[in-house]
C-alpha cells in the first residue's frame, strides 16, 4: 500500500531539484513530489559560492551556462520571486600564470566567442585596470565577460520551490528517500521515512548523495561527494567587481552584494562525505590571497564552512535516462558547477521527461559515456 | 513564571543585519520554521556576531509560533573561527615557509 501518489517523484530539494519540479509543472505535469532529507537548499546549494560564469572550455558547458544566465537575468520576474534571487552580473576575471595556460585560454575564448558569449583577452595592464591591487607577479593575462556573475543560492531555491508550490508540486522536507521499487526494470514506488509514494518516474537530484539513491534502484552510478572548503569575511565597502579566479592556484575569491568577500582553494581531498573545516584551509586561502590580491588580507573572516562537489569521473554532469531501468532520470555529478547551469537543467529535464526530446542536445552526458568510454573532459574547473 | 509582554515588531532582533521581530514572525508565518532557513532568507544571524545574540531570540519565536519548547527547536551549527579573525595574522602564524 503506497501513502502517496506522483507522476515524478524528485529527490532531493536543492537548486536542481527544485528547478526541475517547477519546469515540469510550467509544462503541465504538477502531479509532482519533491522530497528532501532535510530543508530546501540545505545540502550543496545552500554551501556554494554561487558564482555564474559562462567561460567554459566545452561547447556543451559553454551553451549550458549561457542559456542558464538569460533564465537568471528575468529569473524574478519568471519565478514571481518578490524578495528577488540578487543576481548580479559584476563579471568573472580570470588569471592565466603560464604561457601552456594563456594557450588554452585563447582557445576557450575562441570557442566562446563563437558561442556568442562576449568574453575579452585582456592584457596584465588591463586586468589592472579592473582590479587594481592585484599582484600581477608571474600573471601573462586574463580573460573577462561581464556577464558572468553570482546569485544568491537560497533565494534562487525557495523561489524555484515557491513558484513550483504555487502550481501544485508538493514539497515533502524532513523526508529521507530509504528504497526505490524496481519490477523487471520499472519503478514502482520511492519508500520514504514518511510512507510509500507510487510511482513510475524518478528523477535523481541528490547532489552528492546520487550515487546511494541510483544504488537503490540497482545503478551504479559514477558521482561521488567531495569536500571543498569556503570562507567569508566581514562586509566592508565595494572594493573588487568581478569574481577573481586562477586556475593555477585553484582559488577564487569574489565581494558579494551584502559587502562579505567569499572565497575557496582546492585541497587534494578523499572521496567521502566530510564537510567539517580545517585549519589548512584558512592557512592556504590568507597565503594564496597575500600573493594574488595582497590588501584583501586585512579583512576579518567571520566564518569557515565546507561542502560537498557531486563529483563525477570527467568533472561532467551526468543528465537524463539509465537503461536499462526504464524513467529513471539523472540531474548530477555536477562537479563544483551545478547552481550555475541549474536553471536550464530544470528546462531540459522537464522537456526530456515530458516530451522525450530536448531542446539542447544533450545525449553526450549521459550515463552511458562513461561505458563507452567517451568522457568529455573540461579544462576549467577550480576549487 | 510572570508572563513576559509580548515584544513589539519593530523590535531588532538581529543588530548586524537590522532585522526586526516583526520580519521574523512574518517568515515563520510563511513556513520558515528553522533557525537556519529563517538565516537563510533574512541573513539573521549571518553578520559579524555569527547569531550570538539573535540565535535565541529567534528560536523563542519559533517555539512560540509552533507551540514547542525552545530546546525543540533544530539548532544551527557553530562554524569556526569562534571569533573574526584577520586574514594576515594567519599567514604569520604559517613558519617561515
Ligand atoms: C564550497 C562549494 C562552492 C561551490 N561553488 C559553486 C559556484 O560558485 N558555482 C556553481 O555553479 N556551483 C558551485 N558549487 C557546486 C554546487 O553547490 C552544486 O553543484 C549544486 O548546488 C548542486 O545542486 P543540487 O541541487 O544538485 O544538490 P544539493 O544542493 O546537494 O541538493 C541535493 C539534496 O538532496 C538531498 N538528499 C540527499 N539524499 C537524500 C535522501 N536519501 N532523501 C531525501 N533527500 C536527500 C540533500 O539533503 C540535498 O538537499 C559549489 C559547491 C561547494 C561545496
Amino acid at each position: 500500500m503506497s501513502e502517496y501518489s506522483a507522476d515524478v517523484v524528485v529527490i532531493g530539494g536543492g537548486v536542481v531539484g527544485c528547478a526541475v519540479a517547477f519546469e515540469l509543472a510550467q509544462r503541465g505535469c504538477t502531479n509532482v513530489i519533491v522530497v528532501e532529507r532535510g530543508t530546501l537548499a540545505c545540502g550543496s546549494t545552500g554551501r556554494c559560492g554561487a558564482g555564474v560564469r559562462q567561460q567554459f572550455g566545452t561547447e556543451l558547458n559553454c551553451v549550458l551556462a549561457r542559456e542558464s544566465v538569460r533564465i537568471f537575468e528575468k529569473m524574478d520576474e519568471y519565478l514571481d520571486y518578490e524578495p528577488g534571487v540578487e543576481f548580479r552580473q559584476s563579471g568573472y576575471l580570470i588569471l592565466a600564470f603560464s604561457d601552456k595556460q594563456w594557450d588554452q585560454f585563447k582557445k576557450n575564448v575562441a570557442l566562446q566567442r563563437s558561442l556568442g558569449i562576449d568574453v575579452k583577452m585582456l592584457t596584465v595592464d588591463e586586468a589592472l585596470e579592473i582590479v587594481p591591487f592585484l599582484n600581477t607577479e608571474g600573471m601573462v593575462g586574463a580573460t573577462f565577460c561581464n556577464t558572468d556573475g553570482f546569485a544568491n543560492p537560497f533565494h534562487t531555491t525557495f523561489a524555484y520551490g515557491q513558484a513550483a508550490k504555487r502550481l501544485g508540486v508538493r514539497i515533502m522536507t524532513h523526508t529521507t528517500v530509504t528504497g526505490i521499487e524496481v519490477e523487471n526494470d520499472r519503478i514502482k514506488a520511492v519508500v520514504t521515512d514518511k510512507g510509500k509514494i507510487a510511482t513510475d518516474t524518478v528523477v535523481n537530484c541528490a547532489g552528492a548523495y546520487s550515487g546511494d539513491i541510483a544504488k537503490m534502484a540497482g545503478i551504479d552510478l559514477p558521482v561521488w561527494g567531495e569536500r571543498h572548503q569556503i570562507l567569508v569575511t566581514e562586509p566592508v565597502e565595494p572594493l573588487m567587481g568581478p569574481m577573481v579566479i586562477s586556475f593555477h592556484h585553484d582559488f577564487y575569491f569574489q565581494q558579494s552584494v551584502h559587502g562579505s568577500f567569499l572565497g575557496g582553494i582546492g585541497l587534494p581531498e578523499p572521496k567521502g562525505y566530510n564537510i567539517m573545516s580545517t585549519v589548512e584551509f584558512l592557512e592556504r586561502m590568507a597565503a594564496t590571497l597575500k600573493q594574488l590580491l595582497p590588501p584583501l588580507t586585512q579583512l576579518r573572516v567571520v566564518r569557515q564552512w565546507a561542502g560537498l562537489y557531486d563529483r563525477s569521473p570527467d568533472a561532467q554532469p551526468i543528465l537524463g535516462e539509465c537503461p536499462p531501468v526504464e524513467k529513471f532520470y539523472n540531474a548530477n555529478g555536477f562537479s563544483g558547477h551545478g547552481f550555475m547551469v541549474a536553471p536550464i537543467v530544470g528546462v531540459l529535464l522537464a522537456e526530456l521527461i515530458t516530451t522525450g526530446k530536448t531542446s539542447i542536445d544533450i545525449s553526450k552526458l549521459d550515463m552511458g559515456r562513461f561505458a563507452r568510454g567517451e568522457l568529455v573532459f573540461e579544462p576549467s574547473v577550480v576549487g | 513564571m510572570p508572563e513576559n509582554p509580548r515584544p513589539d515588531d519593530n523590535t531588532i532582533i538581529c543588530r548586524c543585519e537590522d532585522i526586526t521581530l516583526g520580519e521574523i514572525r512574518a517568515l515563520i508565518a510563511q513556513g520558515y520554521t528553522t533557525i537556519d532557513e529563517i538565516k537563510r532568507v533574512s541573513r539573521a544571524g549571518m553578520g559579524q556576531c555569527q547569531g550570538r545574540t539573535c540565535r535565541q531570540l529567534i528560536a523563542r519565536e519559533i517555539a512560540q509560533a509552533l507551540g514547542i519548547t525552545v530546546e525543540q527547536v533544530e539548532l544551527p551549527q557553530f562554524r569556526p573561527p569562534t571569533r573574526p579573525i584577520v586574514l594576515s595574522t594567519i599567514v604569520e602564524g604559517e613558519g617561515n615557509e
